[in-house]
């Protein structure tokens, strides 16, 4: 199972890299969504992984109990919220960009071959 | 409280009293254009009335310490300190800027902002006052650059003029490069000494002194005295500050900025004097800063240029004073340390009188003002006698001491014979130019070519010229019966000790130090009247060399190498920064898994994969790679996004994290309902990448990366760990009264944690709300494809079942809070769900109809949220235990039984509020600019796509 929970980590990092290294604003915010989940899911496994063993103490428990690691879940409840606030934030400023600047370019300007340092395709 | 209980702290009182009072003088000049002058006044009277009380100590010998802890780890403490030096200078700070700000309600012109000018006013005189009322060392430093920064306001007050705001820019350049300086000296101080309290370093002299580090600790300190006092080579800096409002100048010039470097000298003079560096440093810069700034006062036409040299070469003066190092050189420095202060403040109020006057300040165009303003020209004659050093006047008696002690020290070296001719021609030159500032502006024939025709200014502009004047003239005739019991206190003060044996009598018989007094007057005259020729010479051979010229040099250079560096890193384009970001993160991965030699796995048992697993997991990956293989069809990469994050949220269901989940699930859904409607206002699809390079690169370090955290994270799950959770599962019942720990943890353990994260989650609730006003998107009708959108925007029958839905959800929200801190649950998925509750009215039936039913301004929730919960926090301060302390306790209801509660719901409750606010702001704030923009676009007129 740790082996699945590390691949769908990397997927995940590799893939909201990817997205995040792009020119557009949509794509980016979509990346760095994916690299917080990868992260979540990471600061959460770091308390290892437990299966059927919430940690709600069991007040009517005889036998001693075990209990999954409380202190990286409370950790990423918070880092959900406040992931959701970035993006919204970060997607707002999107639009204030497109508004203002009049294109979706991280940069604020589109893309103009002469500068580029690297080889053009042509259409 | 009661009045013997606010003494107690009346020092820091008189010091932030003024910084509480810049923001009522902003306020007042919006009722009344002199109300702002009024409020400063009394601001200052009151700082008085604080100090009053505590005055009789340094006369009484006693030093007054009033401190509070800080940060003791870092040995920062709330400390201030009164003795002799510090009363001296906090009254003529206090004092003279009272006046000051009675001749600034004068002299501001109607096209000057009142409150402006009168708030940055106050900031800067409390900054002054926290430096020299200030015990602990680094507590001055952080004052000290405070003055740098107020007066760097002040002096580009008149922001439209350039002059002014290239003459500030310089100050704050030199006296903050100084103030970083002094705060590695004062560091270094304290690392010697163990303490940064000026009670421990004043009582450590010898142990500075013995100390390896005494010279780098002199040198940094004394980079902060120069660059603040304007000392030589740093003294080019003050003449262009004159480009400030002249009240500025008569107060930062006279009694306060420049003499913050001084009172420094002093407040270290104890410990750091009597050494040879001491000498060569501080007496040499003081000797060239009195000969320079003499030299070049007499060669201004501006009144003010030539005021502005005449004070460096003053604090050069005081600065070769403290330089001589001994104890009677000490006193000559303080007491002249006053006397510049009331003669250079009255002397600059007199230019601004003038210049407000006559409409200018060139002294080849005002001649002969004695006719026009009688009263003003005494006033102005007998403050540049004193500052020439004419005998019945303050100036004289100061200046007579350090002839004396020139004289001294010319004995104490073999190099040092010369220093009495050198100080002889400084006064030469003193005499010269104080000569000028009188015939050339009072007498010297008729006005040439003037704007205005002068005449005496109002009444009570002079009057705190007036109250000058006649200090200088007490102190010069009868200085044992006005100045003496300040001098000696400040002088005990400074010293540390009981001072030396000295006379301020007038007459001291035919002695050496009169001889040169008579001859720099007798002399001073005659190069006044053959200024003519040396005015052609400093002309032809002086006059080109600016220090402002090598000055902008050098800063040129610094902004040269500064964007070179910057740019070799930072193109201005994101893509490369994230790049490079990312790129470091690979190579440090990289080199902590090739330093490593343990083996990648570790001996942890694995938990067995099971089929569902397997098939979920593909399907994460599956959705991940379609999102970034589909990302420029946006709608569709969105969908694929909303599948990861379900199956996110599954992960936690199955790995016993069941708040995880729901938290997951309800911020899934609003996550991809946002993005929906912004995606409305973005192009709909991504145009297709031009450069393959950067395409393949990227893969390269997406694909690297996130091998590199696959194994990273595996090595750390196969391997034993011992958690320090144990004691949350533990204390979570007995300590917090609730069996889910997790949010046990949330709102109790780590409640102040809780409490910053809502902090932000606000923040980014209004920053969106503040994005988003008033600004107006192109809101196309149809999709990339030219479909037009559906025209029915709020189908019937998900009204309706929305509306059945409202209840259902509210009481759902309410469950899941009310069991949150036993169950899975709390205040963030509760916020959560009620958030998408009401979200789904708004798109179902539209922003109009769902604002006239549910009457809650969100800025109100999130606001209430914040306070709640710090509440709860300040509550539990209120009855003696740490911030944020919860408490429990069992009821006994009728039917339901014996439950507790638990005072952390309270804190929950406020979660659940800001959650709530925070969720809907941002999510309807972006659905009215939909709407606005509708209405303002022709529904059915295609729109031309940007993509």
């Amino acid at each position: 199972m740790e082996w699945l929970i590390s691949l769908s980590i990397g997927v995940l990092t590799a893939t909201g890299i990817y997205l995040t290294l792009r020119a557009r604003t949509f794509p980016v915010v979509m990346g760095l969504t994916l690299l917080a989940y990868a992260v979540n899911i990471f600061l959460f496994a770091m308390g290892r992984l437990t299966i059927g063993l919430p940690a709600v103490i069991d007040k009517y428990a005889t036998s001693a109990v075990q209990y999954s690691d409380p202190l990286p879940q409370a950790l990423v409840l918070t880092a959900i919220v406040i992931a959701f606030g970035m993006t919204a934030f970060l997607i707002v400023l999107a639009l204030k960009a497109r508004g203002e600047l009049d294109n979706d370019h991280v940069d604020g300007v589109e893309d103009k071959p002469a500068t580029s340092t690297v080889k053009q395709e042509v259409k | 409280m009661t009045l013997t209980a606010l003494l107690n702290f009346n020092l820091p009182i008189v010091a932030l009293l003024p910084f509480v009072g810049a923001v009522f003088a902003a306020w007042a000049s919006k009722i009344n254009r002199l109300a702002s002058a009024w409020v400063a006044a009394f601001v200052t009277i009151l700082s008085l009335a604080f100090l009053a009380p505590l005055m009789a100590l340094p006369f009484a010998g006693e030093t007054l310490i009033q401190s509070w802890q800080w940060i003791p780890s870092i040995g920062l403490e709330f400390a201030f300190r009164l003795d002799g030096l510090a009363l001296l200078f906090a009254l003529l700070i206090l004092v003279i800027g009272l006046l000051v700000i009675i001749y600034a309600r004068y002299y501001l012109s109607k096209k000057d902002s009142m409150g402006r000018f009168f708030s940055y006013f106050l900031m800067f005189m409390g900054s002054m006052l926290g430096v020299v009322l200030s015990e602990n060392l680094i507590q001055l430093v952080v004052f000290w650059e405070l003055t740098s920064l107020t007066s760097f306001l002040l002096i580009s007050y008149w922001q439209h003029r350039q002059d002014a705001r290239a003459g500030a820019r310089m100050a704050l350049v030199i006296t903050g490069m100084g103030g970083l300086a002094l705060l590695a000296g004062v560091l270094l101080l304290g690392h010697v000494v163990g303490s940064y309290n000026l009670t421990d370093v004043l009582a450590s002299g010898e142990l500075i002194q013995s100390h390896e580090l005494y010279v780098p600790i002199l040198i940094l300190i004394l980079l902060g005295v120069f660059t603040k006092s304007a000392q030589f080579p740093f003294h080019f800096w003050l003449p262009h500050a004159m480009a400030a409002p002249t009240p500025v100048s008569a107060y930062l010039h006279s009694a306060t900025m420049v003499k913050a470097g001084i009172f420094l000298l002093a407040r270290f003079f104890p410990v750091l004097s009597g050494s040879p560096e001491w000498a060569w440093l501080v007496g040499g810069a003081g000797l060239v800063t009195l000969l320079i700034g003499a030299y070049a006062a007499l060669f201004q036409h501006d009144m003010k240029g030539l005021l502005a040299y005449s004070t460096i070469s003053h604090l050069g003066l005081i600065t070769l004073l403290f330089g001589f190092g001994t104890e009677l050189a000490a006193v000559a420095a303080i007491f002249h340390i006053i006397n510049h202060a009331t003669f250079k403040a009255s002397l600059f109020m007199v230019a601004g009188i003038i210049d407000h006057e006559t409409g200018t300040r060139d002294m080849r165009r005002i001649n002969g003002l004695l006719k026009y303003m009688p009263h003003t020209a005494v006033l102005a004659i007998i403050a540049s006698s004193a500052m020439a050093g004419v005998p019945l006047l303050n100036g004289f008696l100061s200046k007579e001491m350090f002839f004396d002690q020139a004289l001294t020290a010319s004995h104490t070296s073999s190099w040092a014979w010369g220093i009495p001719f050198l100080v002889v021609i400084a006064a030469v030159f003193s005499v010269a130019y104080s000569l000028r500032f009188i015939h050339d502006v009072f007498f010297n024939g008729e006005p040439v070519n003037l704007p205005k025709t002068p005449h005496e200014p109002p009444r009570f502009m002079k009057i705190p010229v007036d109250l000058l004047v006649v200090i200088c003239l007490a102190v010069g005739i009868a200085p044992m019966f006005t100045v003496a019991p300040i001098l000696a206190v400040a002088v005990a003060g400074t010293l540390q000790t009981t001072p030396p044996e000295y006379s301020l009598a007038i007459w001291h018989g035919f002695n050496l130090p009169l001889m040169m007094s008579f001859v720099a007057l007798v002399l001073g005259g005659l190069v006044y009247f053959y200024r003519k020729r040396l005015f052609e010479w400093h002309e032809s051979n002086v006059a080109h060399w600016d220090a402002r010229v090598i000055f902008n040099a050098v800063l040129g250079w610094v902004n040269a190498l500064a964007t070179v560096v910057t740019r070799s890193f930072d193109k201005g384009s994101l893509q490369h920064a994230s790049v490079w970001v990312i790129a470091t993160g690979l190579l440090a991965g990289f080199i902590g898994f090739a330093t490593v030699s343990a083996p990648l796995l570790g001996e942890r048992a694995l938990l067995p994969m099971d089929a569902i697993s397997i098939l979920v997991v593909i399907v994460l990956i599956l959705a991940s790679v379609l999102t970034v293989t589909l990302h420029q069809k946006r709608l569709v990469a969105l969908i694929m996004l909303g599948v990861v994050g379900l199956i996110v949220s599954l992960a936690f269901v199955k790995f016993s994290a069941p708040d995880l989940a729901l938290t997951q699930l309800s911020v899934e859904v609003v996550t991809v309902v946002l993005l929906l409607l912004a995606l409305y206002f973005l192009p709909q699809t991504t145009p297709k990448e031009t450069s393959h390079f950067r395409v393949s690169r990227d893969i390269v370090i997406a694909v690297l990366s996130g091998v590199g955290v696959m194994l990273f994270t595996m090595a750390v799950l196969s391997r034993d760990f011992s958690p320090i959770s144990e004691f949350f599962l533990l204390n979570s019942v007995p300590g917090g009264g609730g069996t889910n720990v997790v949010n046990v943890i949330l709102v109790d353990f780590r409640g102040t944690d809780t409490l910053g994260e809502i902090a932000v989650l606000a923040l980014a609730g209004l920053g969106i709300y503040a994005m988003l006003q008033g600004m107006k998107l192109p809101a196309p009708d149809h999709d990339s494809h030219g479909r037009l959108w559906n025209r029915d925007l709020h189908p019937e029958i998900m009204q309706t079942l929305t509306r059945l839905l409202l209840p259902l959800m509210t009481m759902i929200a309410i469950y899941i809070f009310l069991r949150g801190h036993n169950l899975p649950g709390g205040g963030f998925i509760a916020g959560l769900i009620a958030a998408v509750a009401l979200i789904v009215q708004y798109l179902a039936n539209g922003i109009a109809w769902t604002n006239d039913r549910l009457k809650f301004d969100m800025h109100w929730v999130i606001g209430l949220g914040l306070l709640i919960a710090t509440a709860t926090g300040l509550v539990a301060m209120g009855l003696g235990y740490p911030f944020l302390t919860t408490t429990f306790t069992y009821l006994n209801w009728p039917v339901v039984g014996k439950f507790e509660v638990a005072s952390a719901i309270a804190f929950d409750l406020g979660v659940f509020l800001v959650v709530v606010g925070a969720t809907v702001l941002s999510l309807v704030e972006l659905g009215k600019l939909s709407d606005q923009s509708h209405k303002t676009q022709s529904p059915l007129k295609p729109q031309q796509e940007n993509s």
